[in-house]
């Protein structure tokens, strides 16, 4: 318990702000089927019915309960971002820390594979490899996965090889360590930081890719909520006043920040910097 | 919504056929404005084509890959600018859902109507200058025929026959057997007739044609820049001095279009905001009924399709009402489990329509020796839009009837070729055809290539061919309502709604009185039949 | 130092020239793993297995795919990419036209876009953790958090159909004027630019703000030197390396990215094309805008590095 207050004490106001965001929704997802009035597929009345009628938020675009869809989004979209950037963190850093420490041909072999596949637009990528392979849940998973493995390689490998020359490393290498070790014990600690801030920002990138592919047809299978797909289904009426699309949006863009807040405050700790600075 | 409106839309349901005479004098005097109706009325009814004008029409479904191959142009954009504009069909289908001779002088049948002697119309050119003649309809017939096409229309050709040149203006179609629809057939929008070349073949590619607009400048997917063809034969049509076919596929964006007047007119309208566009002053929302239908069609070869308690379990657990009002927004009218709509000759209005009955259901299931039901189904919006949404919604009504329906969302990308007719249960349409012999054959006759449910009925192949023959029409239509109620009873798809053409254009626009019903926009022809006020 | 420089370009274009290489092969393979072909594609709902077979016949479909590709890269090598398999058009007239396109709406944003990311960047790291610095924050994290097309479409009801400013949508043609073709593309523009103003502004802030606990800064400081002074003149300098990363990757962005932007302005680019052809299984169409998107990748971070280069020394003394 102390050193949860000790955590607290720690936060800036605006770290707060956002601990109690990513809180909120972490709440939501996980109690969903008891805190939506409604269930997620259920009928409960005509295409948008106004907000804070009979239904809070109104109702969707074929009339189903949107706060229910929302807490259940909340569920369903985080589930799929945190595990698909997981799978991208883990593979992207993995390899790229192993590209750094390795160096020569293994670095030559992957980077080059690595500057191929992210030459090709990750829409078109992913519209092609999704098109071949299904929208089933988990590849689209290990496919969004595998797509944003891309870019943190690259920063990994970029993060690692600064570190791979200090002395400290220099000197485990001398000591005989084996790669795991030193990429375990040496590299991770110090890449920590910057691929943390990294990660903020891609956990996010997933919703969007997500809204973006269902503009193009592909995304979750219904009739599971996703805020990016809820957006997109509900697009349509923004011109004519309705503000149901707002909704969705504003629950990936509150999480965006909710995140970020975090996230800047573990970054401007590492940094080094004082609060007054 | 004001009087003025509310006149506006009596005139424009005129202007539509949607209205008699009768009933817009009585809608008038309720009004108040009983003592203007007559001459309201026949404002409505009656304004003369003007030539002039820039016409510009937002137009959905364009690809980067389009062409003026007709044989392969499969949707709204290349048949509006196509068939439409840049060329003619030998027939073409009325507003009153009639064949009339287009680039034909007259159809002849013999007295079984299995011998067509066509005469070709004279003194029509093409844009490019050559008159149009027997050889130019025979080879543009032929490219759709034999081993090497990769028409769509190959199979609606190669029922034509044989086909013989009788001197330079008249062709002899002899046909297998006979059929009263013939002149249908020739108006289909993949046979539309090129100039042939000294090769015997059509260059496609090239855009030349007969119609009322000749090709400027097309850019596939993007867009098409028409102008007038000086000597088009039809002095009613081809009314604008330019038009401007502009490619709109995203329907948020061809509403806003529309209702920033960057167009004078869209086709296919957002059925859940048409409402409000048609609000807007200066704007109408057209809509008309046509032969467009959603089905559901099950492989009635796999079980449990392959039985008939099961299929009606199904066709009853769909809230047809529910469908309907949320995914048509009204903007359509129930189906009956088979392809024949409301609009159309032969109709059976007299067939009880099927409503959503759980219990009923149920007891089907039972009678399957059933007590309840796990089916999935394919669905994407390549099938109809909406789709995914509209199949939730049958799966939550199915819910009742103690059927539990997975929807599983398929790529839209190679839907039809990978998942329609691959997977036991698909959702699907049909944009219908003008005839009920043309539709039953190309979609429910045993072992035809998209036969979607794969049925077999030897009733129903009975009449079918007893139908095609047969010229005496009450005859016939006991034939075809006999075929319907096949259809409705023991067919494999379920078939929730007909749907409405919805689109929108300006008040600036003139129109005829009727509109054809058989595509979007005035059957895809607005660019030569429309004009400007 | 010249001679360093154009070394590297020189070593970088070869690699660019395998990465073209590997991009193709991967193509190629992502579309043979498709079902169906351009045949089966265009004929949709209306294909039957003979058509299906003779315009396979017509197009060549039926050899093997190393020959295909192997007679492709011949071409291609030679400068040729082609007919277009769906509707037998030149590709290289096709691509021609777009790209125009896309470098415009590409140019025209990174005009607006970069110097306002970077100057507001700057300004949140001035004034950090004050009203002005939250503000610029919430309001970049909230537009990089907009679903791109969701952005589009408020947008366009703003400012063509609430206010009738802009048109809705942006159908340029070659004949337009540059005024009248920078008016009908300002929405596309202005959406693009919200997005990628964004980005930058946060790289800027990032980079400079995590220079501010370096020794030097706070000698600077000990000076007696005012922070901005201290920011454009100490970290500024040394923030350039990762801010031009940044800009470039957006450039990037801007030129491959802008599919949905492209699909809901209607505005004739690379995008549109690229996935009407990978719908279509169109080959030849899909390689040569692929090659086209990967050759402005590779140009671009070869241009990223050669001004992180020039804009820190120190940098092209490494490895």
């Amino acid at each position: 318990m102390t050193y949860l207050s000790a955590i607290w004490d720690d936060l800036n106001l605006s770290a707060r702000i956002g601990l109690g965001i990513v809180l909120f929704f972490t709440t939501c997802g996980i109690f969903a089927p008891w805190l939506a009035p409604y269930s997620e597929s259920q009928i409960v009345g005509d295409v948008w019915e106004p907000l804070f009628g009979e239904f809070f938020f109104g109702t969707d675009q074929i009339g189903r309960d949107l706060l229910s869809r929302l807490i259940f989004g909340a569920r369903n979209t985080m589930a799929l971002a945190i595990v698909s950037t997981a799978v991208s963190f883990t593979a992207g850093a993995v390899l790229g820390f192993i590209a750094a420490t390795m160096s020569g041909r293994v670095d030559q072999v992957l980077s080059r594979i690595v500057d191929v596949c992210i030459s090709i637009p990750t829409l078109i990528a992913s519209l092609i490899v999704l098109s071949a392979v299904g929208t089933a849940t988990q590849t689209l998973i290990l496919v969004i996965g595998i797509i944003y493995a891309l870019p943190v390689f690259r920063i990994a490998r970029a993060v690692a090889m600064d570190i791979e020359v200090m002395d400290y490393v220099e000197a485990a290498r001398l000591r005989g360590e084996g790669l795991w070790w030193l990429m375990r014990k040496e590299i991770l600690p110090n890449a920590l930081t910057p691929l943390a801030a990294e990660f903020g920002v891609r956990f996010c990138f997933v919703f969007l890719l997500i809204a973006s592919l269902s503009f193009l047809g592909l995304g979750l299978q219904p009739p599971l909520a996703d805020w990016g797909a809820m957006v997109r289904g509900n697009a349509d009426g923004i011109a004519w006043g309705f503000l149901h699309p707002i909704m969705p949006a504003a629950c990936i863009a509150l999480l965006t920040i909710g995140i970020n807040l975090l996230i800047d405050r573990w970054v401007h700790k590492a940094s080094g910097l004082r609060d007054d600075q | 919504m004001s009087l003025d409106k509310e006149i506006k839309k009596l005139q424009s349901q005129v202007s539509a056929n949607q209205m008699s005479r009768r009933t817009f004098m009585t809608s008038a005097m309720a009004l108040g404005v009983g003592a203007l109706a007559p001459g309201l009325y026949s404002e409505a009814a009656k304004a003369a084509p003007k030539k002039g004008g820039l016409y510009r029409v937002g137009l959905p479904a364009a690809n980067t890959g389009d062409n003026f191959d007709t044989g392969t142009n499969s949707d709204n954009f290349m048949i509006t600018v196509a068939q439409g504009a840049v060329r003619n069909c030998i027939t073409e289908v009325t507003a009153d859902g009639q064949a009339i001779p287009e680039l034909a002088e007259s159809l002849e049948p013999s007295a079984d109507a299995a011998t067509w002697v066509v005469k070709v119309r004279q003194g029509v050119t093409f844009h490019s200058g050559k008159t149009l003649d027997a050889d130019d309809v025979i080879a543009s017939i032929e490219h759709h025929r034999g081993e090497a096409t990769d028409s769509a229309a190959k199979s609606v050709a190669e029922s034509m026959g044989k086909i013989k040149k009788d001197g330079k203006n008249s062709i002899i179609f002899e046909l297998e057997s006979g059929n009263a629809d013939f002149p249908f057939l020739l108006s289909d929008y993949h046979i539309t007739i090129g100039p042939v070349g000294s090769d015997g073949k059509i260059d496609w590619h090239a855009g030349d044609g007969t119609g009322p607009y000749s090709l400027k400048n097309f850019e596939p997917g993007v867009r098409a820049d028409l102008v007038r063809h000086p000597s088009y034969f039809k002095p009613d049509e081809g009314n604008f001095d330019e038009v401007k076919a502009i490619a709109i596929n995203d329907v948020a964006a061809r509403m806003n279009a529309m209702t920033t007047g960057q167009v004078d007119a869209i086709a296919r309208c957002d059925l859940k905001t048409a409402h409000l566009l048609d609000s807007k002053p200066g704007i109408s929302v057209l809509q008309i009924a046509g032969t467009k239908h959603y089905t559901y069609p099950m492989d009635v070869r796999l079980a449990p399709f392959d039985n008939n308690d099961v299929r009606l379990a199904l066709k009853l657990g769909i809230d047809r009402d529910a469908f309907v009002n949320a995914v048509l927004r009204g903007y359509g009218a129930l189906g009956n489990d088979h392809p024949i709509g409301t609009s159309q000759n032969y109709h059976a209005s007299d067939l009880p329509q099927r409503k959503y009955d759980p219990e009923k259901a149920k007891w089907h299931l039972k009678q399957a020796g059933l007590s309840s039901l796990d089916v999935e189904m394919s669905a994407s919006d390549a099938a109809f839009d909406g789709a995914v949404d509209a199949t939730q919604l049958y799966a939550e009504a199915l819910k009742a009837a103690n059927i539990n329906l997975t929807v599983k969302r398929a790529s839209a990308d190679g839907y039809w070729s990978n998942t329609w007719m691959k997977v036991p249960w698909s959702a699907s349409y049909w944009s219908g055809r003008p005839t009920a012999d043309w539709m039953f054959t190309i979609g429910w006759a045993a072992g035809g290539n998209w036969t979607e449910t794969f049925w077999d009925n030897a009733r129903f192949e009975e009449l079918l061919v007893a139908g095609r023959a047969e010229l005496d029409e009450a005859k016939r239509g006991d034939i075809y309502r006999e075929m319907q109620s096949i259809c409705r009873d023991q067919g494999g798809s379920v078939i929730p709604c007909f749907v409405n053409n919805v689109d929108a254009a300006s008040d600036k626009l003139g129109r005829p009185d009727k509109l054809a019903g058989n595509f979007e926009m005035d059957g895809c022809r607005s660019i030569a039949r429309w004009w400007f006020i | 130092m010249k001679n360093i420089l154009i070394d590297i370009v020189l070593q970088r274009l070869v690699i660019g020239i395998f990465i073209l290489f590997g991009v193709s092969i991967l193509i190629t393979l992502g579309v043979e793993a498709l079902a169906g072909d351009v045949c089966s594609a265009i004929l949709g709902q209306a294909a039957e297995p003979a058509t299906v077979a003779a315009c396979q016949a017509k197009l060549g479909l039926n050899d093997p795919m190393h020959v295909r590709y192997g007679n492709w890269l011949v071409n291609a090598i030679q400068g040729d990419f082609g007919t277009s398999l769906a509707n037998n058009r030149e590709v290289s007239e096709q691509i021609g036209k777009r790209l125009g396109n896309t470098l415009y709406l590409a140019l025209t944003t990174a005009m607006f876009a970069v110097p306002i990311g970077i100057l507001l960047g700057v300004i949140a790291a001035l004034y950090r953790n004050s009203a002005i610095d939250h503000i610029i924050s919430t309001t970049t994290l909230t537009t990089i958090s907009s679903p791109e097309f969701f952005l589009a479409y408020i947008l366009m009801a703003i400012f063509a159909v609430k206010l009738g400013w802009l048109p809705a949508i942006s159908n340029v043609s070659p004949s337009m004027g540059f005024l009248e073709r920078l008016q009908a593309s300002a929405l596309p523009v202005a959406t693009l630019a919200l997005i990628t103003v964004a980005h930058m502004m946060r790289m800027t802030r990032a980079s400079i703000v995590s220079l501010l606990a370096s020794p030097y800064i706070e000698m600077a400081k000990l000076k007696g030197l005012t922070p901005g002074r201290i920011i454009i003149k100490h970290a500024l300098p040394n923030a350039w390396s990762p801010i031009i990363q940044v800009v470039v990757l957006n450039l990037a962005y801007m030129v491959v990215g802008v599919v949905v932007i492209e699909v809901v302005f209607v505005y004739p680019g690379l995008g549109a094309l690229i996935v009407d052809a990978v719908l279509n299984r169109d080959l030849p169409v899909i390689q040569a805008t692929a090659m086209v998107f990967a050759a402005a990748y590779v140009l671009l971070f070869i241009l990223a590095d050669m001004l992180s280069m020039l804009a820190n020394p120190r940098l092209r003394h490494r490895r």
